[in-house]
């Protein structure tokens, strides 16, 4: 999980920093996430796993760290599969 | 005061201070409501001229080239007002007029043309800024004012379309930047005390749109970076932002490519003053007649 959520920051992140650099618990804002880019990494992420974050989870902290989106992406799959 | 009045806005028609148009959020503006703009314009330059600002004002229209560039339609598309005009032959001039005299709809042949309208005073500057080259030291300090277009129409008077901000934008360093919206945190709040208004200072948001929005909201409440001077003027639960004072840390410098003499990346800040907004709050709480107004609010506004 963590990784393919490494990968997308990767790719949509625009950080200065490669994401394989990057421990699951740092902080993506101190390593240079820009709130555009979190943007672009939330519509990456449900693109890619095909959910949708619901409006609690839509701000800066669900996006913090690696493991805080795939502590986001936990909640949210349980929800799906129950409906 | 006035009897028929059912609304504040009503009364500010009444009393004409301001002239209706049949728009909402369009207004004329009356001599004594214009006195009272030119009253806190010179009271905003006295507190500000001490930092000796370079004065410039820009029409309320901008380059649409620079508007695409800023970034303000992923923000805040809603807002956006563009200019459209003719430029058919003869031809297409007399279908505009059969349309026009049908009734239907002509405004769909009109095209954009290259001028938008400024969503805020400061739009159009950082371009102008950027061509320069780098800072001087000291930074950079700018007083702009202008007629600001956003697409919200509202029965409040305090939300009009076509209204005008006076900023002070401050371009340079992280630290130059934050030295300078402190300072105005504190002018501020003496400002509006020369006012007698009643007033809070809290976090605020931009009104970012759609869902990715709200993560832009966030962040920016979470690092403080929108502070807003909060009236009440149409609802005391809902108080109305007359002052505005903004940390755009380095998301102008970065996308006009302004830096500092260093070549580090410039941040930026401004303090923007809701012209409009402010007057409306001194009719709301000292009464339609200025005549009325306490002695040192009438002194402040026009010593």
């Amino acid at each position: 999980m963590i990784e393919a959520i490494r990968k997308l920051v990767d790719e949509h992140g625009r950080m200065p920093v490669p994401a394989a650099s990057l421990k699951p618990d740092q902080d993506l804002y101190a390593a240079g996430l820009t709130s555009f880019a979190t943007v672009q990494l939330m519509l990456a992420i449900e693109e890619h796993f095909d959910i949708e974050f619901p409006e609690r989870m839509l701000n800066r902290r669900s996006f913090a760290s690696l493991s805080a989106i795939a502590a986001c992406f936990n909640e949210i799959e349980p929800a799906r599969l129950a409906s | 005061m006035c009897v028929k009045c059912e609304t504040f806005l009503d009364g500010l028609f009444e009393h004409g201070l301001l002239i209706d148009t049949g728009i909402d959020g369009l207004y004329g503006r009356g001599g004594t409501f214009e006195r009272v703009v030119t009253g806190l314009e010179s009271l905003i330059s006295r507190y500000g001229d001490e930092d000796q600002a370079e004065v410039v004002r820009f029409p309320p229209g901008m380059n649409r080239k620079f508007f695409e560039k800023s970034g303000y339609l992923k923000s805040f598309p809603q807002l956006a007002g563009t200019i459209h005009s003719f430029d058919g032959n003869e031809r297409a001039h007399g279908a505009l007029l059969a349309k026009l005299e049908g009734g239907e709809d002509w405004t769909a042949d009109q095209r954009a043309t290259d001028i938008v309208l400024a969503p805020a005073a400061c739009y159009p500057l950082y371009p102008a800024v950027a061509k320069r080259g780098p800072l001087p030291k000291p930074g950079l300090l700018f007083d702009l004012q202008s007629y600001c277009f956003r697409r919200e129409p509202s029965k409040d008077p305090a939300r009009m379309q076509m209204f005008r901000m006076r900023e002070y934008v401050r371009i340079g360093t992280p630290e130059q930047v934050t030295a300078f919206r402190a300072v105005w945190l504190e002018r501020g709040r003496e400002f509006v005390n020369d006012l007698a208004l009643p007033f809070d200072v809290d976090v605020a948001n931009d009104p970012f749109f759609g869902r990715a929005g709200r993560i832009m909201a966030s962040s920016q409440r979470d690092q403080g970076l929108k502070f807003e001077l909060l009236v009440p003027i149409e609802s005391v639960e809902k108080p109305t932002a007359c002052l505005s004072f903004n940390y755009h840390q380095d998301h102008f410098g970065t996308t006009w490519g302004i830096n500092t003499q260093s070549g580090d990346v410039a941040h930026t800040a401004c303090v923007g003053f809701g012209l409009e907004r402010l007057t409306l709050a001194l009719f709301k709480h000292h009464g339609f007649d200025t005549a009325q107004w306490p002695a040192p609010v009438r002194q402040a506004l026009w010593p």
